[in-house]
């Protein structure tokens, strides 16, 4: 076997060494710890690289690309369990992209945290992330998985909570755990029961995995007693930690809520790793996932695969309607990361694997990127994060908005930025799908939304004048947003400047692959598609005339221009003057209404209620986001925490007392006989410690006899 | 050779209570090295014996007109927790480094009750497990009443009561076994092998087994055990937490389980949809673990938190129990260890780290003294215990719970559902606990003031001892195969024959 399959732990075990040696060293040694950080996550780079050219080379030379490493953990009953690694192209593509995004984000932490006080404490928690993050994607036993998969958790939540004297970090990052947790219960009974079904947890284990067609057969085979079969079930149920840890509809409430960390938190845990767990995890066991008992071959989509695909529609719709009415610049990003997963979850139910992650690695790049932008831009004013007190920074901070630019075209799927072609794969696939053409207009529409609220952030932050010194009165919107490092940031409050070399670079070269990534996997050139399905490859231009892809693409290309130019309509036509003015949509004033009617006769009526049915539909999912889901959560608690109390109650006073009544008679009758002889207990058990003493001795002798 | 560690704590509390000076470090130092030498004893019994064959150490007559014999065996089982003992017993006298008052008689005490423990794990004899059995509660009793805290008194004379209540109910069980059985042997091993009546059984094996149980924390005999917890000195919480919990459990499967496997077979009818004094347990069980967990959420004392979270883990080795599989049985007996490591690492953040500085245990009272910046390395351990507590992968609950959970699965699917609701809401108490006693804000960095009187700083044996209950706990959930490899060859001995051929 290869060196590099047999020493593919490494990958992870590097950066948490690093974690370790930083965790027991000074908080005063703040070049060591992101030093560490940083080498052990280039080192892993490399080793990352090496790993995918070593599944490149099998493929060239016609190898099975798949390779695994299993190794006896504990006995089982009479089983043993074992745990492993597996090398494969999805692997090897997760691996690239985690290590390279990674490093670049730990590059821009040092110059973004470099007033915190905690700045080895925060590098070790990265590290730790990175490791266990990194220990996810390299597992061949899902329980391997899930144990990466909650330090994933446990590390999410200390850096979400890193600055956890403010109190909404706390509670954002609790909530993010205990969010989190609720999927990763029914992800665990998932676990044990394919367990207690095949007997083994690895994936792949030379057609003994479950993953395998003999333990997928099996699995067909079974039925539970409501009907379901068996791997429906279990898909079902491991679907749920995927709903919990990629923000999907209706577990999405914590991932707005975890923007209370640091930026660089916000890149790398909610929009380039940990969020797309989920989304690999399903990618991962996709074997699992789209059983069917249909004859093979034939177009049948499981039971499982069609719940991705309709989970995935609506968190798309739904982040993208809510992304368009929010004026905190991460929680815009926040909510286009929500509306992304969707996407990249009905690419995995519509399209396949190599669909759904090809949305996923260039995702990763442009939103990783936006996010860093953002925290350029929030570092270069000092804090703050409402899109109305910005505005301006286009001239004040020019490498930023040009990456930035890059990046949002990239998420609106600009055509030929990297976005473009991974969604419009979606798109194209969620169009041919043989259950329901709805997924396919509600991802259009959400593209729609995206290009639009997209556009008007950037016209709010970049364009007009800037707004630093106002003062936002709307209430609601206004609350203590202020990124906690302002604290310690003494710049001086109105001189907004460009951030420094250490963090414009990795805005540089992400944007580069923003840019760039996407022509890895256009119909012409499938390259990733195939590596990923290991299939053939060949150029083929005319690709771009079969099977209706040209409609699509037009079609998304043109609500692509269409979400621009609304935006510009509305944002960017007049610069936005004042801090305090109601926002553009929110008012649609008579004379838009003008304005668009003359224009466009139907376009502009659908446009306009459209708008206007948009903006409702925006508050009624801001209202539900609020208020329903997060209602339920706190109903929920709350009837918790009134059986606790009732437990309480009952404690004290039932059990407790029925003891202590019982010990008041016995001793109400002990007074009684206490007449005869006074003494202390203490006294008595003296006594019979003595006598048994003496009563052992005693015997023990007569033993001897 | 095993023998020793319970002769040498007796006569280590002998030497301490003999001794004529009140030099505290000597007698520090005496209690230590006698820990320590059980601990070694121990773990070379414990590398030694890796087939985890029962094999015999002491055996001669001593009563020999009833069949008593002075017997000590052990197994895999015993050994793992005698293990278990050694670690909680130098850990005790770590964290005991600062106790003043009356010095010699509260080591001696404690020395009494390790080898009293040591005794009830070694005892293969009936007879002299009991005897054993009830050596225990008598130096609790005085280690809670003299060194306690928080209605100690009360607390003391509750779980003597309890105690005796317990063992009342497993000396008639026992005495019944002895007398049906021919009144010739009281050795686990002859009456485990005597065939009863089912109909005898039916009534004994309850009787013992809630007579075991009320110390393992079995719902709804639990209650001494928060309020116990609650006043005992810390190293006491340690073991009673940490050990004497587990004597009962370890009764459960030991005694009770094999003497009377025909107990668990079914009734032939349902009351309430049980049909078995198995399936009666299981559901104690899964209650206790929901009852604990929910309790502990609401707590206000930090102690009564972790003591009521005691009780939600001893529910998780009694349903290992009731699986009667292989993987739940031995999932039970990892667990036993888990929770006795964490159990004792939290009472000693709580108990000596905290409250012996603070001298407050009052969750809304601990926020405001910044714990986190005041006394960080306690806030690191009990994240880290807290982590291990509600089952993080990597630390020894976590493996315990997984082996539990799939015996559970195959033998009460219907139950686990509630198993899950428990293991959040163990995420929920530990995250509650956690935020308010050493997180809770708000302190800007540059804000907090010097406070009036700084706390002690964390003192060496402290954090010595801290580091021993973590590397144990991550020993047994990295791997847990080393305790495995001496447990399933013990499960599968001639002992538990009764209970293999009726259950998995």
């Amino acid at each position: 076997m290869n060196w590099i399959v047999r020493n593919l732990w490494l990958i992870p075990a590097l950066p948490l060494f690093a974690a370790g040696i930083s965790a027991l060293a000074k908080q005063k040694n703040r070049a060591l710890a992101a030093g560490l950080a940083i080498g052990s996550m280039g080192i892993s780079f490399l080793l990352a690289l090496c790993a995918f050219a070593h599944v490149l080379v099998l493929r060239s030379s016609g190898q099975a690309t798949q390779q695994v490493f299993n190794f006896p953990w504990f006995q089982f009953g009479n089983d043993w369990l074992s745990l492993g690694w597996v090398l494969n192209p999805l692997t090897a593509v997760m691996l690239v992209m985690v290590t390279f995004v990674g490093l670049l984000i730990f590059i821009f932490s040092v110059g973004y945290m470099e007033h915190d006080e905690n700045f080895t404490r925060f590098f070790c928690f990265l590290a730790l992330f990175a490791s266990a993050m990194l220990g996810v994607i390299i597992s061949n036993s899902l329980l391997l998985l899930f144990m990466c998969w909650e330090i994933v958790g446990l590390t999410s939540y200390l850096l979400i909570g890193f600055w956890y004297f403010k109190p909404s970090a706390a509670a954002a990052a609790k909530k993010a755990f205990i969010t989190t947790r609720i999927g990763d219960l029914p992800f665990f009974l998932g676990i044990v029961w394919l367990y207690s079904q095949t007997g083994t947890l690895l994936f792949y284990n030379n057609g003994a995995g479950c993953l395998e067609p003999t333990a997928i057969t099996h699995l067909l085979s079974q039925t539970t007693a409501i009907g379901v079969c068996v791997a429906t079930g279990i898909a079902l149920l491991i679907f749920c930690g995927a709903i919990g840890k990629s923000g999907q509809f209706p577990l999405h409430v914590w991932l707005p809520d975890a923007m209370e960390g640091p930026t660089p938190v916000s890149a790398l845990i909610h929009a380039a790793t940990m969020v797309a767990a989920g989304v690999f995890l399903v990618a991962r066991v996709y074997p699992l996932m789209s059983a069917h008992n249909g004859i093979a071959g034939m177009l049948t989509t499981s039971t499982a695969l069609q719940a991705v695909t309709w989970i995935g529609a609506i968190t798309a719709l739904f982040g993208s309607l809510v992304a368009v009415a929010q004026f905190d610049i991460k929680r815009i990003l926040a909510y286009s990361t929500v509306s992304q997963l969707g996407y990249m979850m009905m690419g995995l139910g519509v399209g396949g694997v190599a669909v759904g992650m090809f949305h996923l690695i260039t995702h990763a790049f442009f939103k990783a990127l936006l996010f860093l932008g953002a925290g350029s831009i929030i570092h270069g004013c000092s804090g703050e994060q409402d899109i109305r007190r910005m505005g301006g920074i286009r001239k004040l901070m020019p490498i930023t908005f040009l990456t930035y630019g890059i990046a949002m075209l990239a998420l609106c799927g600009f055509p030929l930025f990297s976005g473009f072609w991974s969604k419009d794969e979606i798109l194209h696939a969620a169009h041919h799908w043989n259950i329901s053409q709805a997924p396919y207009y509600m991802g259009a529409f959400a593209a729609l939304l995206t290009a639009f609220y997209m556009t008007r952030q950037v016209f709010y932050v970049f364009a007009g004048s800037s707004r630093l010194t106002e003062e936002v009165t709307d209430a609601s919107h206004a609350a203590a947003h202020t990124d906690a490092h302002a604290a310690d940031h003494h710049h001086g409050s109105s001189a907004i400047h460009e951030s420094p070399a250490v963090m414009t670079v990795p805005l540089a070269l992400l944007s580069v692959f923003a840019l760039l990534l996407g022509f890895f996997g256009t119909p012409a050139w499938p390259w990733f598609q195939s590596f990923l399905d290991d299939s053939p490859l060949a150029v083929n231009f005319g690709a771009f005339g079969e099977g209706g892809i040209l409609p699509v693409m037009l079609i998304s290309s043109v609500i692509v221009f269409l979400g621009l130019g609304l935006g510009w309509w509305f944002y960017g036509r007049k610069p936005i003057e004042s801090a305090v003015a109601p926002d553009a949509v929110g008012k649609l004033s008579p004379p838009i209404f003008t304005v668009l009617g003359h224009a466009f006769y139907f376009d502009a009526f659908y446009g306009a209620t459209f708008i206007r049915l948009n903006t409702l539909l925006s508050k009624i999912s801001d209202w539900l986001d609020r208020w329903v889901w997060s209602g339920a959560v706190k109903t929920i608690t709350s009837l918790v925490f009134g059986f606790a109390h009732l437990d309480n109650f009952l404690d004290t006073n039932v059990v407790n007392s029925g003891f202590d009544e019982g010990c008041e008679g016995v001793s109400l009758s002990g007074q009684i006989l206490s007449r005869l002889q006074a003494g202390r207990v203490q006294g008595y058990l003296k006594i019979v410690a003595g006598a048994l003493i003496v009563f052992t001795i005693v015997l023990l002798w007569k033993a001897k006899i | 050779m095993l023998a020793w560690t319970i002769y040498i704590s007796f006569l280590g509390a002998l030497v301490l209570l003999l001794l004529p000076s009140r030099n505290a470090a000597l007698v520090r130092v005496l209690a230590l090295a006698t820990t320590l030498v059980t601990f070694a004893i121990t773990l070379t019994a414990f590398l030694q014996h890796r087939s985890g064959e029962m094999f015999t150490v002491v055996d001669y007559p001593w009563i020999s007109s009833l069949g008593i014999h002075f017997s000590l065996k052990a197994d895999g089982i015993s050994l793992t927790l005698l293990l278990l003992t050694g670690v909680i017993g130098v850990c005790g006298v770590l964290f005991s480094w600062d106790v003043d008052h009356r010095i010699k008689e509260f080591f001696a005490f404690y020395l009494v009750l390790i080898g009293a423990v040591y005794g009830v794990f070694l005892s293969f004899d009936l007879f002299l497990l009991f005897v054993f059995y009830e050596i225990v509660v008598i130096p609790k009793y005085f280690l809670i009443a003299i060194w306690g805290s928080t209605r100690r008194e009360y607390a003391a004379m509750k779980l003597v009561l309890y105690s005796f209540i317990g063992s009342a109910m497993v000396l008639v069980g026992l005495i019944a076994a002895y007398v049906v059985a021919g009144s010739r042997s009281m050795s686990l091993g002859d009456l485990a092998g005597y065939q009863y009546s089912p109909h005898f059984q039916m009534w004994a094996f309850p009787l013992v087994f809630v007579g075991f149980g009320i110390l393992a924390g079995l719902w709804p005999f639990h209650t001494w055990a928060p309020t116990g917890h609650v006043a005992a000195p810390t190293a006491a919480s340690m073991l009673l937490a940490g050990v004497v919990m587990k004597l009962g459990a370890y009764g459960c499967l030991r005694v009770a389980m094999t003497l009377f496997p025909l107990g668990l077979a079914p009734w032939g009818f349902h009351v309430l949809g049980l049909g078995s004094w198995r399936d009666v347990f299981a559901v104690l069980a899964v209650i206790g673990i929901l009852y604990g967990a929910l309790v502990a959420l609401v707590q206000k004392d930090f102690k009564f938190v972790i003591g009521y979270s005691s009780i939600s883990h001893m529910g998780f080795i009694l349903l290992g129990l009731m699986t009667l599989n292989q993987i739940g049985l031995s999932g039970a007996v990892v667990q036993m260890v888990s929770h006795g490591i964490l159990a004792g690492l939290l009472f000693a953040v709580v108990g000596r780290m905290v409250y012996s500085r603070t001298h407050t245990r009052d969750l809304p009272a601990l926020g405001p003294m910044h714990m986190n910046k005041a006394l960080p390395f306690a806030a690191f351990t009990f994240v880290i215990a807290g982590m291990a507590s509600m089952g993080l992968p990597g630390f020894s609950g976590f493996a315990a719970e997984l082996m539990i959970l799939i015996g559970v699965w195959h033998s009460y699917p219907t139950l686990i559902l509630f198993v899950g609701i428990g293991l959040i809401a163990g995420v929920a108490y530990i995250w509650r606990a956690m935020q308010q006693a050493f997180f809770t804000g708000p302190t800007p960095a540059a804000a907090v003031a010097p406070p009036d009187h700084p706390l002690p700083p964390i003192t060496f044996p402290e954090k010595l001892g801290a580091g021993i209950l973590i590397c144990s706990s991550v020993i047994v959930g990295t791997f847990p195969q080393v305790f495995l490899n001496v447990i399933h060859p013990a499960l599968n001995s001639p002992l538990f024959q009764g209970l293999r051929n009726g259950g998995w």
